[in-house]
């Protein structure tokens, strides 16, 4: 059995002599009999580290590690520069507690108000947070901060990523407001849905920027019609874009949230992830969660510290706008790092390698018989559509070692490339699809 | 320290990215200014961390005896197993016959924590302890509505709780109804059956609660809010304490969080990414949500925890508890010659509040006063101000990972502070003397906050 309690049984007899305790049933009187559990846990009996080591390898043996990913919808597959992993492994920054003993844990609250800042410059917004669980989380937050005394209905669009939907809808359960769904149409926003559906009752409308399927919504039309009505416009962005794109602040979003995962972080079958927000400067005090300020100490001396505590769960309580009491810290951090490294021009460069090699994958799945669905600008990600039975080309694909795109249903594909997909891997996959079609390619 | 963004120099950058090997496509729409990220060379910014990293109080610094977040020791193969390629590099939306492997640690994570709380059916899609709150209230809410019982719009809540409970219960659109404790800190039964009623949801409760007291009463508690039409929600923050021992499900609780980052060993992170999965009973399965975040689960956290588990076992388990509450008894026997617990008389379990309130009339030294000086002595300070109930408090949790001799030492320094606080007011409230830096303004911080850096 393995442990990681230091004192022997000895000690621990001679500790239960000074608390006055003959055994250790002696320690726990307060709980009723009944209540005991007489014959222990039925688990699996504990092993040695090197024992535990071989079932967990074996345990993840059994997952298939793709070469090459063409799947994104939501989790994406970016290099992580190494000092990001060098820096995120550290045991100090990982074995530390949330800092509210300001005076010996400068080091975190300095690299998540770092993050802070880089987050503003990405998202081209006033005030960010120091982050939520994930992006379908701070989209469900965003939504919380728009709603007032007089405006309480939200509409999101459904060309949004239907996991955000699905989370947001699930928030909003819990808090009574209620949910517009304004359909898409040929993969964008209803123009025109959206704005029937825009009445003085309505807080604010959240939409997603490349869309679920990949297009570039008219953003700057969209935040115009949503102020018009008077709600507050929530833009969810892919944050590798923001390298390259127009920014939710210069087009006038309240609230820009997204996925921080493209940021430095591993896919990891789903998690842990990062959910950034950053807003308006006058939405500040309605941001959920931790942030962190800068002040300075008795000296003088620069220093950070948790600030606007005043809106949290531990001071307000039920009056909080929102009772989450973490942040994704390590997350944070490999975001930061990882911008870091990247800078300015190396955030660029992977988003343009990015948008450049999704449309040579259109270009060479074109050939290979797979149809562009949607005849829209892109960013990373797009559709197509077959009659091919997308199973044997998902089969083909596999074989080569190769996760191709998410089969949406109907011979439709949500295709994604990445820096990561070299010009090769992009020919390899069109010939595998072309295997099945039937097409010749030039590769 | 500098911030990031006062090293390197314009054009410094790393060299990350290979030429693109496809013609290249801009579309329209480009940013006006670029972002004023860093523009850094690699040695600087391994610097830049190195020295933050510095100036952070992590587990392997010293003892962090932070009452109800029980900073327990992070084994070591926990990480490892982490970081394992067939973990770390696999895509959520990937074909369920190309992860089996995940599935498989779900599951067995899934099953051991049924045992271990008593539950019948787990979700590990909470991210986080407040998150599992809400997960859990959302599942009492849709079980009422499903039965057309609208009238339960109301959740009892001790006086001692966490702020999460009542924050999570109002955004789960419930109200709030606070119950009192007696002296022994302990439910109020009599207050709790004047506020059970037909608009009861449902109770919320940590046992052992926030002073460290195991509520002996449980069953009568889960039994009245039961019979009132309601369902009772243990928050898992304090399993540490029994784990192997007694059961949330014995206790006649039916929805159940836990924090993997407490009990489980999964570390803290500066404040995350933690986990929270919640348990519930057969009937209550149907009514768990389907969609509180994005993919599965935080499954590295998983992950850690289940190689904890495997290590463990459950006799380990048993023995963590036990170790947990004895270390904590020690500790107090140790300093109960100058330290008062509040409330007085009592047996603790895990952790212990002690009040600086006499202390704090008499020498005009406060609980904060006390903590801040244990900085000097390589301790962490402990949980400050909470539970609310207690005066000038301070929650102290050693666990179950600290050896003798570190109780010891935190004790010897306590008894030191305890003098140097009567004879040197002054030097307790300038503490810390040895950190990086004094004490903050946090005041100023709040007035006109400066969230971010200021470009020059």
């Amino acid at each position: 059995m393995g442990s990681f309690i230091p004192n022997t049984p000895e000690e621990q007899k001679e500790m239960l002599d000074v608390v006055g305790a003959k055994s250790f049933d002696d320690l726990f009187t307060d709980i009723p009999e009944d209540v005991k559990l007489r014959n222990g846990l039925d688990l699996p009996e504990g092993k040695s580290e090197l024992e535990t080591d071989r079932e967990m390898k074996s345990l993840a043996s059994m997952n298939k590690v793709y070469g090459s990913i063409f799947r994104g919808a939501g989790a994406y597959w970016h290099y992580i520069p190494a000092i990001v992993k060098e820096v995120t492994t550290n045991e100090t920054f990982v074995t530390a507690y949330t800092p509210y003993q300001p005076e010996i844990n400068q080091g975190v609250l300095q690299s998540i108000f770092e993050y802070q800042t880089m987050i503003c410059e990405l998202t081209g917004m006033d005030v960010s947070n120091a982050s939520v669980y994930d992006g379908a989380t701070a989209a469900a937050e965003a939504a919380h901060m728009c709603i007032d005394r007089k405006r309480k209905k939200m509409i999101i669009s459904e060309a949004v990523d239907p996991k955000t939907i699905a989370v947001v809808e699930t928030y909003c359960y819990g808090s009574g407001t209620e949910l517009v769904k304004v359909p898409a149409k040929d993969g964008k926003t209803d123009l025109d849905a959206l704005q029937a559906a825009l009445d003085g009752s309505i807080a604010g409308v959240i939409f997603q920027q490349p869309d679920y399927y990949g297009i570039l919504e008219p953003a700057r039309e969209i935040i115009d019609m949503i102020h018009g009505a008077g709600a507050k416009a929530v833009m969810s962005v892919n944050p590798t874009t923001l390298g390259y794109l127009e920014t939710p602040g210069e087009l006038g979003a309240d609230i820009a949230v997204g996925e921080g995962q493209p940021l430095g972080i591993d896919l990891a079958y789903g998690g842990p992830y990062l959910g950034f927000m950053a807003a308006v400067q006058k939405l500040e005090r309605q941001l959920p969660g931790r942030i962190i300020g800068q002040t300075e100490d008795t000296e003088g001396k620069r220093s950070f510290v948790l600030t606007l505590q005043a809106r949290e769960q531990h001071i307000r309580r039920e009056k909080a706008g929102s009772n989450i009491c973490s942040n994704q810290a390590l997350c944070a951090l490999a975001a930061s790092v990882y911008m870091a490294a990247m800078g300015p021009d190396g955030m660029r460069e992977t988003a343009v390698q990015c948008a450049s090699k999704a449309h040579y994958l259109r270009d060479r799945l074109a050939e290979a018989g797979l149809r562009q669905k949607y005849d829209s600008e892109f960013f990373n990600e797009f559709v197509t559509v077959s009659e091919t039975d997308t199973d044997a080309i998902m089969k083909a694909l596999d074989a080569e070692n190769i996760l191709g795109g998410l089969p949406l249903g109907h011979g439709e594909i949500l295709w994604c490339a990445t820096e990561m997909n070299t010009k090769a891997d992009i020919e390899r996959a069109a010939a595998a699809v072309a295997s099945v079609t039937g097409k010749e390619v030039t590769a | 320290m500098k911030l990031v963004f006062e090293l390197g120099s314009r054009g410094r950058r790393m060299s990350i990215l290979p030429e693109c090997d496809v013609p290249e496509y801009v579309p329209g729409n480009e940013r006006s200014t670029k972002p004023r990220l860093p523009e850094v060379s690699e040695t600087e910014l391994a610097r830049h961390y190195s020295e933050l990293e510095d100036n952070i109080f992590g587990l392997n610094n010293g003892m962090i005896p932070l009452g109800s977040c029980t900073m327990k020791y992070n084994p070591k193969i926990n990480e490892r197993e982490a970081s394992l390629t067939g973990f770390t590099d696999i895509h959520p939306l990937q074909d369920p016959d190309t992860v089996k492997g995940c599935r498989e640690v779900i599951k067995e994570t899934e099953d051991a924590l049924c045992e271990i709380t008593g539950m019948d059916a787990m979700t590990l899609q909470p991210s986080a302890g407040a998150h599992g709150e809400f997960t859990g209230l959302l599942t009492i809410k849709k079980y009422h509505d499903s039965r057309g019982d609208n009238a339960r719009t109301k959740i009892i809540v001790p006086d001692s709780a966490h702020g999460t409970n009542p924050a999570s219960a109002a955004m789960a659109g419930f109200k709030i109804v606070n119950v009192s404790s007696t002296e022994e800190g302990i439910v109020d039964l009599d207050a709790l059956r004047e506020a059970a009623g037909p608009d009861t949801a449902g109770l919320m409760l940590t046992n052992p609660n926030t002073l460290g007291i195991f509520d002996r009463n449980i069953k009568e508690i889960t039994d009245i809010i039961h019979e009132a039409g309601g369902l009772c929600y243990y928050d898992g923050a304090n399993l540490n304490a029994i784990v192997g021992n007694a059961r949330p499900g014995d206790m006649g609780f039916d929805v159940v969080h836990l924090n993997l980052h407490k009990t489980f060993s999964t570390p803290h992170a500066c404040g995350g990414p933690g986990a929270g999965p919640v348990g519930c009973r057969a009937f209550l399965r149907d009514f768990l949500p389907k969609h509180m975040r994005s993919f599965s689960c935080n499954f590295l956290v998983v992950v850690r925890a289940l190689t904890y588990i495997k290590m463990l076992g459950g006799d380990g388990l048993a023995d963590v508890s036990r170790n947990a509450v004895l270390n904590a008894n020690y500790l107090m026997s140790l300093i109960s010659d100058k330290y008062e617990t509040s409330p007085e008389g009592v047996r603790f379990m895990h952790e212990f509040v002690i009040t600086m309130e006499k202390m704090e009339k008499e020498h005009n030294v406060s609980a904060l006063d006390i903590a801040k000086m244990l900085d000097d002595y390589g301790i962490h300070p402990p949980t400050m101000y909470f539970p609310l109930i207690v005066h000038e408090a301070l929650m102290v949790e050693p666990t179950e990972t600290e050896p003798k001799e570190m109780l010891e030492y935190l004790s010897d320094s306590l008894h030191k502070i305890y003098e140097q606080s009567i004879t040197d007011p002054e030097y307790a409230h300038s503490a810390p003397h040895t950190a990086y830096i004094t004490r903050p303004d946090e005041v100023k911080a709040a007035r006109k906050p400066v969230v971010k850096y200021a470009f020059e």
